[in-house]
């Protein structure tokens, strides 16, 4: 019986293909080739090029790395959408917190911490009393001026 | 009636035309973009629903681990500070959503009794957190309409960071929830400790785990809360989209409707011109005949 082949990332289904007969994947403990009838295996994989074989002809895709699931039959890979630079995602999570910070200057004092509490009590109530107006009046939401 | 009055009101009715003519392009355009956004998290499903198989799974052997053995993200601890993802609107028109999203935030610092902080990501529920004097630790505007998997990262790495770092031992999420066109329901959701799901369906697989279970796991979990955070802002945009679009679909009703009014008034006022016009000149004629 052959292999039924799916790649997926995050964001959407890449490739699907069924009636392969071999897949040949980069492991993370080296190449790892799968027939049929493999014994179910999960695996993380490692960037690189993977080759898909249906009768007699060779694919070769480029993998970003992710894990590699098999399970009767089915060869499922979970994909990393692209290379994962985690240095990258570090150096943007860097910078939103310093975009936060310019405004919050350390402010974790008890007294600090109730006047935002009552503050955001007021921002809630005025939210409130705003909706309940609009229910009376049914006035339904629109932009200003019409 | 004077002639001004009549151009007045035959300015009042352009205007209210083009008017119209906006909230009718600004209805169409979040269509198509809600569109988009829908299609956007059903192409991601797959993979979404595949994790949560394998993570399923791995955790059936989880209570046989050592708590102190588990991997960060899965620790259980007693909640001292809390952190909320706040996902909104950057924009406005959007009717009631940006404000119900930032009353339910608000609600949800209220009832706990630990210091919350925020991750904004939305302009709406940054300016409102601000402006409460709330803690916020990090924000992420102009994510816009079509992001990619690449753009949300760094969001969860920012909360696994802080989890990890025990600045926060429960991380929620709060996102509009995409119910129907009409219908968009503030959520709250527990994004850590992840909870691994506990699902049958997996109908119990002896996988070989290379190079081990635990490594497995680890390298799963991240990518798991990654995925978890993409959706849910996939669908807050889909929220985000519809309720604009049904704002705007009313406002334009409302301009039509506005304009039909106007209309009947301006007629009349035409018509009564011309009378007291005719009035006018009848009464000069009437006039000249009794010399």
């Amino acid at each position: 019986m052959p292999l039924k082949v799916d790649i997926v990332t995050a964001e959407r289904l890449v490739y699907s293909e069924e009636g392969v007969d071999e897949v040949v994947a980069p492991g993370i403990d080296g190449e790892l080739t799968v027939l049929p009838m493999h014994a179910p295996l999960l695996t993380m994989i490692k960037p690189g090029i993977m080759r898909i074989v249906k009768g007699g002809q060779d694919t070769d895709m480029a993998i970003t790395g992710g894990f590699l699931e098999v399970r009767d039959d089915r060869v499922t890979i979970l994909a990393d959408a692209a290379e994962r630079a985690d240095e990258i995602d570090v150096v943007r999570a860097e910078e939103a917190r310093r975009r936060a910070e310019r405004v919050l200057e350390e402010r974790v004092s008890e007294e600090e911490l109730a006047r935002a509490a009552a503050s955001l009590q007021r921002a809630l109530l005025r939210l409130k009393v705003a909706e309940r107006r609009r229910r009376r009046t049914g006035l339904r939401p629109g932009p200003p001026g019409v | 009636m004077a002639m001004g009055t009549l151009r007045q009101i035959r300015r009042r009715i352009r205007s209210i035309q083009s008017t119209a003519k906006i909230t009718r392009a600004m209805e169409l355009v979040a269509a198509s973009k809600m569109r988009r956004a829908q299609l956007n998290a059903l192409a991601g499903r797959p993979y979404a629903e595949k994790m949560r198989w394998v993570l399923a799974d791995l955790a059936e052997t989880l209570p046989l681990i050592e708590p102190e053995a588990l991997h960060p993200l899965l620790q259980r601890r007693e909640v001292k500070a809390m952190e909320i993802i706040l996902v909104t609107p950057d924009r406005g028109l959007a009717g009631g959503l940006p404000s119900s999203m930032n009353r339910r935030a608000a609600q949800f610092i209220l009832e706990r009794g630990v210091p919350v902080r925020v991750v904004a990501a939305g302009r709406k529920g940054r300016d409102f957190m601000r402006r409460t004097g709330q803690q916020v630790v990090a924000e992420f505007i102009a994510i816009g309409d079509n992001p990619g998997y690449e753009e949300i990262r760094p969001i969860a790495q920012v909360v696994m960071q802080d989890f990890t770092a025990g600045l926060a031992d429960e991380v929620y999420l709060i996102y509009a929830e995409y119910v129907n066109t009409v219908t968009q329901r503030p959520q709250v959701f527990k994004l850590l400790p992840v909870e691994p799901p506990a699902e049958a369906e997996t109908a119990r697989v002896d996988y070989i785990y290379e190079p081990g279970r635990e490594a497995v796991l680890a390298e799963l979990l991240p990518r798991y809360v990654e995925r978890q955070l993409y959706g849910a802002i996939l669908e807050a945009i889909a929220s985000e989209q519809s309720a604009r679009m049904v704002a705007m679909r009313n406002a334009t009703d409302n301009a039509n409707e506005l304009m039909r009014d106007l209309t009947l008034v301006y007629n009349k006022a035409r018509q009564e011109a011309i009378t007291s016009e005719l009035l006018d000149i009848t009464g000069g004629v009437e006039a000249l005949k009794g010399k």
